[in-house]
């Protein structure tokens, strides 16, 4: 093993802590076996530092490429609200002034699309219902205030935020009630049975160790999705029992 | 088999070091290298200083080869920055979207826009010509339910069919809100900042600031809040912030690879969480130096408040409440306030004390049941029975039904001319000719007589309700809820005090300053300081809370109520107990978190607290070049030790290093596997040259890489106070003890803090971690 790390304050540590948490050694004894049947032939040490160290300029490149490209969507995020803000609606700029009951008149409230500069109660309260003197005397007791705002974001804001708990709302139904439902009828009463989580929603999870433990085959995209998946299910099931069952965590 | 898993093992290495990665890969297992810990243990902040140190010589030694390093070495250097920028600009644009969506949904529990359904009862309204003086929140656009349903809008079958469906939306919210922390996330539920104040002393929780944990938590934390429950939002945004933070510095390797750095960025981006909710960028920063982190460097100063201003702008763009106002309950008002008024102030602060001691003791209590009883067992049913309950008792109270924001908004402001509520319906001198921001004190007609018993009902009933619903399975938060209550209280006692002005000026104690006809009482301003006073009562926070409460209001006039009103609670509350609300629910949960609030007064010796006491079994040691490496593999296996001493022989004990159970475990599995001719039989050494060894005898294991040459010791005399702040300072895990030279034991954190709580009479067993 390279051993990279100086002598500091008389201490030596190496840079690689060649390590893995308790939880996950299963997975790591799979992930083992999993490349346990791959053809014999060179050193997989030596062909994989090569390999290491033919991507590394790339790979530091496309790190380099990601990091702007999210700067960039951020910054584009943000010129887009400013857009969406110059580009707005008539209406969705006004000066609102509250005018109190005066005399025999009275209250009323007066809305125009005016700049803000001009928002003042003798540019927006037309048609002015007192006349000469007694107009500074009314306008003295009108509040006049200039508001604006962005419908377009309202709209999209609220439209995504549903059709996010819309999709979570759909998922959590497939996981809880349709998924228990497949599994019976493809695997069995059996395997469902190993679980002895009794409450509905653990059933789904509960296969999670023997779905991990036969997917070890081909290694492509959907079968690495459902492989990530399950784990995620797993970890899932963990924090439920640290914190609904035990309240060792977050009690 | 063996080279394949090394090969594994090698490509990691090579990997790790030249920080190479597949976009792949996050579907993959992460790679060892980047979980060095395990789960709910705490990290070595030393090692991770060291390695950071180690990480930037060696980039800035290669900066000087070509360019192309010179550049990576520039882009290292301002990785930190963009960060700050990205985690400025997710958690603005999170905050707008939560907060237009409560908007929206609050609404919805009484009744929809027609003409597009994604407006709230303002905005419906807004373009509406329909809208008279008296009657300026209606609007034909805007309908009720019971409009809507039966056509009717007056009426008891109206009310009971609003009632009924307030009730029904609010229990649906909750019951979706429940289900999906349970599916989804569980680390979802609960404020946070406790968690996150533990996370930040170097504890590790891991999935606590995931991916997952994000989504859900914004999601739900818009149902709750809509749902009418007595909670806010910002110490969730708080939580919502520091996921961001974990996110975007794990695609940076400077910070996913270092424990210690990721928990700068983590205690920036709690700042920026501060920031959004509250719209105070710098009370952001002094919360998150305050109440949440542990270390907080001077550079992490800078880069908090960047990430901080970042958020605050962002939030600002989106614009969620239509005018450029960053908070619900901004007000602007600049009225003098007098010294006399300083004597309710300091009631106030009082007030604010107290409560916060009930308010603690009491949740504690509640939540001591939750986690010790069947009560624990029904989170979703507990969830659905407080919503019911809240929402039954708040329908009626025209205070409570609305959404807590408003109320403070409410409560906050001043009674001007145009005012609508009941609140500022005084009596008004019709010849009056004042402009409209200069009212004069006036008596109080018998809206505001309604108005004050309707806020006495509802501060007894938040009060109540809040004990039960914080810590709830549910994204909670405290600031809302105790910001209310000292509102509301501050309201009832400056209209007291105003009325009293008024109808008592020749008093000795109001003639002074106030004459009648001038406008002396501002009872906004005393639900301001009754909002401050009852924050901190709960929570303890000084500097932070007045700086956020006079970025609330942008008047620097109030800094002196303010603080004054601070200062009284904290002293009240302290009278009673040293804990805030946070620091009350670590110690429930038994997290290993060592306060640098705490004193450690007492004068006990590190032989008191050391491992093994009389009549324990001696120390596990493992010495220098004797033992086998089955023998080390027993030793592993009987004992949970999570490190071992290594000493020059059983004889002569003296220390010559510190060995972690972990990388015992993987140096002797890979020896095992890659090294040829280790048996169980080898010897294992930790000195550089191999012990003089008979012929014949199977090869020996060297291991000094993986020890510790540097663990600190302390001598049996020193005292405890000293131990507790080499801890503390230093963020050690363990600690031996020697004399003469010897090894005589070992102090690890958990006996630290056991220690601590068997001082102050609490129970030592209810520390649970490492």
């Amino acid at each position: 093993m390279l051993e990279v790390g100086e002598a500091f304050l008389g201490r030596r540590f190496s840079t690689e802590d060649a390590a893995s948490p308790v939880t996950r050694r299963r997975k790591r004894k799979s992930r083992c076996r999993k490349r346990s049947g791959a053809e014999a032939g060179p050193d997989r040490a030596e062909m994989a530092a090569a390999l290491a160290a033919g991507t590394t300029a790339w790979s530091g490149f496309l790190r380099l490429c990601f990091v702007f490209g999210l700067s960039f969507l951020a910054l584009t995020g943000l010129l887009l609200v400013q857009l969406a803000n110059a580009a707005k609606n008539f209406e969705d700029v006004r000066c609102k002034c509250i005018c109190p009951p005066y005399k025999e008149h009275s209250g009323y409230i007066y809305n125009k699309n005016i700049t803000q500069k001009d928002c003042d109660c003798l540019h927006v309260v037309e048609p002015m219902p007192v006349l000469g003197p007694d107009v500074e005397a009314y306008c003295l007791r009108c509040e006049c205030k200039y508001e604006e705002r962005s419908s377009v974001t309202i709209k999209v804001t609220i439209i995504i935020y549903l059709s996010i708990l819309g999709l979570l709302l759909l998922y959590m139904v497939y996981l809880t009630l349709v998924e228990p439902i497949l599994k019976r009828r493809l695997f069995g009463h059996s395997q469902l049975i190993q679980s002895d989580d009794d409450v509905g929603d653990h059933q789904p999870f509960a296969n999670a160790h023997d779905v991990l433990a036969r997917s070890r085959s081909r290694a492509n995209v959907l079968n690495k999705v459902e492989y990530a998946q399950q784990r995620w299910k797993l970890q899932v099931q963990e924090q439920r029992k640290s914190v609904f069952d035990r309240h060792v965590v977050l009690s | 088999m063996k080279t394949h898993c090394s090969g594994v093992i090698n490509m990691v290495n090579a990997g790790e070091m030249n920080g190479s990665g597949n976009l792949m890969d996050f579907l993959d297992e992460p790679f060892p290298d980047v979980g060095t810990y395990e789960d709910f243990h705490t990290i070595d902040w030393l090692r991770e200083k060291s390695r950071d140190t180690d990480r930037h010589r060696k980039i800035t030694s290669k900066s000087r080869e070509s360019i192309w390093e010179f550049i990576k070495s520039l882009l290292d250097a301002w990785s930190g920055w963009v960060v700050m920028l990205l985690i400025g600009l997710l958690a603005g644009t999170l905050a707008g979207v939560i907060d237009l969506a409560v908007d929206w949904m609050t609404d919805l529990k009484e009744g929809v826009c027609l003409s597009a359904f994604w407006y709230s009862h303002e905005q419906c309204c807004w373009t509406s010509n329909e809208t008279t003086f008296e009657d300026r929140d209606k609007c034909p656009l805007w309908q009720k339910w019971s409009e809507l349903l039966v056509n009717q809008s007056e009426g008891a079958s109206a009310y009971i069919l609003n009632y009924f469906l307030y009730i029904l939306w609010a229990l649906s919210f909750a019951f979706l809100a429940v289900s999906l922390v349970r599916v989804f996330a569980p680390y979802a539920c609960g404020s946070g900042i406790p968690e996150i104040k533990t996370i930040l002393s170097g504890f590790i929780i891991r999935g606590y600031l995931g991916k997952w944990t994000l989504l859900i938590k914004t999601v739900t934390l818009v149902l709750v809040v809509s749902s009418g429950l007595s909670l806010g939002k910002e110490g969730p945004l708080v939580h919502v912030a520091c996921c961001c933070g974990n996110f975007f510095s794990s695609l940076f390797s400077k910070y996913s690879k270092n424990e210690g750095k990721r928990r700068e960025v983590l205690s920036a981006a709690a700042a920026a969480g501060v920031s959004v909710a509250f719209g105070a960028p710098i009370g952001g920063v002094l919360f998150s130096l305050e109440e949440v982190s542990y270390y907080f460097p001077l550079k992490t100063l800078w880069r908090s408040f960047f990430a901080a201003l970042v958020a605050a702008f962002t939030l600002r763009s989106i614009n969620p409440f239509g005018n450029s106002r960053l908070v619900l309950f901004y007000v602007e008002y600049h009225t003098p306030w007098y010294m006399a008024e300083l004597f309710p102030f300091i009631l106030l602060g009082v007030f604010g004390g107290l409560w916060g001691t009930l308010f603690i003791r009491c949740n504690i209590a509640w939540c001591r049941r939750r986690k010790t009883t069947q009560l624990g067992k029904y989170p979703v049913l507990e969830v659905i029975v407080v919503t019911a309950i809240t929402a039954i008792i708040a329908y009626p109270n025209p205070y409570t039904r609305q959404s807590t924001s408003e109320l403070i908004s409410e409560l906050f402001n001043d009674c001007g001319a145009l005012e609508s509520s009941q609140l500022c319906d005084y009596i008004n001198d019709p010849n009056m000719t004042r402009p409209v921001d200069d009212i004069p004190d006036r008596p109080a007609g018998p809206g505001v007589y309604t108005a004050m018993w309707q806020l006495a009902l509802a501060l007894i009933f938040k009060i109540i309700i809040t004990i039960f619903t914080f810590g709830m399975k549910i994204p909670s938060g405290l600031f809302i809820p105790s910001m209310a209550v000292g509102a509301m209280a501050g309201r009832m006692v400056g209209i007291g005090v105003e009325q009293l002005a008024y109808h008592h000026h020749d008093w000795i104690i109001f003639r002074n300053w106030c004459r009648p006809g001038a406008d002396c009482v501002t009872p906004g301003l005393y639900a301001m300081v009754g909002a401050a006073a009852c924050l901190g009562g709960v929570t303890r926070m000084t500097v932070s809370l007045v700086v956020i409460m006079f970025e609330l209001t942008g008047g620097l006039e109030y800094i002196v109520p303010l603080m004054a009103a601070a200062v009284t609670s904290k002293w009240v509350a302290d009278a009673f107990g040293k804990e805030g609300i946070y620091e009350a629910h670590i110690h429930l949960n038994g997290y290993p978190f060592l306060d640098v609030k705490d004193e450690f007064t007492h004068r006990t010796l590190a032989t008191d607290v050391m491992r093994p006491r009389r009549g324990e079994p001696p120390l596990s040691v493992l010495t220098q070049d004797s033992m086998t490496v089955e023998d080390v593999e027993t030793l592993i296996k009987e004992t949970d030790y999570n490190g071992f001493p290594v000493v020059v022989s059983k004889d002569s004990e003296r220390l010559i290093g510190f060995a972690q159970r972990r990388e015992l475990i993987l140096a002797i599995k890979n020896a095992r596997q890659r090294q040829d001719g280790i048996v169980s039989n080898s010897i294992m050494y930790f000195t550089e040259e191999p012990p003089e060894l008979p012929a014949n005898s199977p090869h020996p294991l060297k291991l000094r890489r993986i020890l510790n040459l540097s663990p600190f010791t302390v001598t049996d005399h020193t005292p405890m106070e000293t131990v507790v702040d080499i801890f503390r300072k230093l963020g050690l895990r363990q600690c031996l003890v020697t004399r003469s030279g010897r090894l005589l034991g070992i102090i690890t954190k958990k006996d630290v803090l056991r220690h601590m709580a068997q001082m102050a009479n609490q129970d030592p067993e209810s520390i649970m971690f490492n």
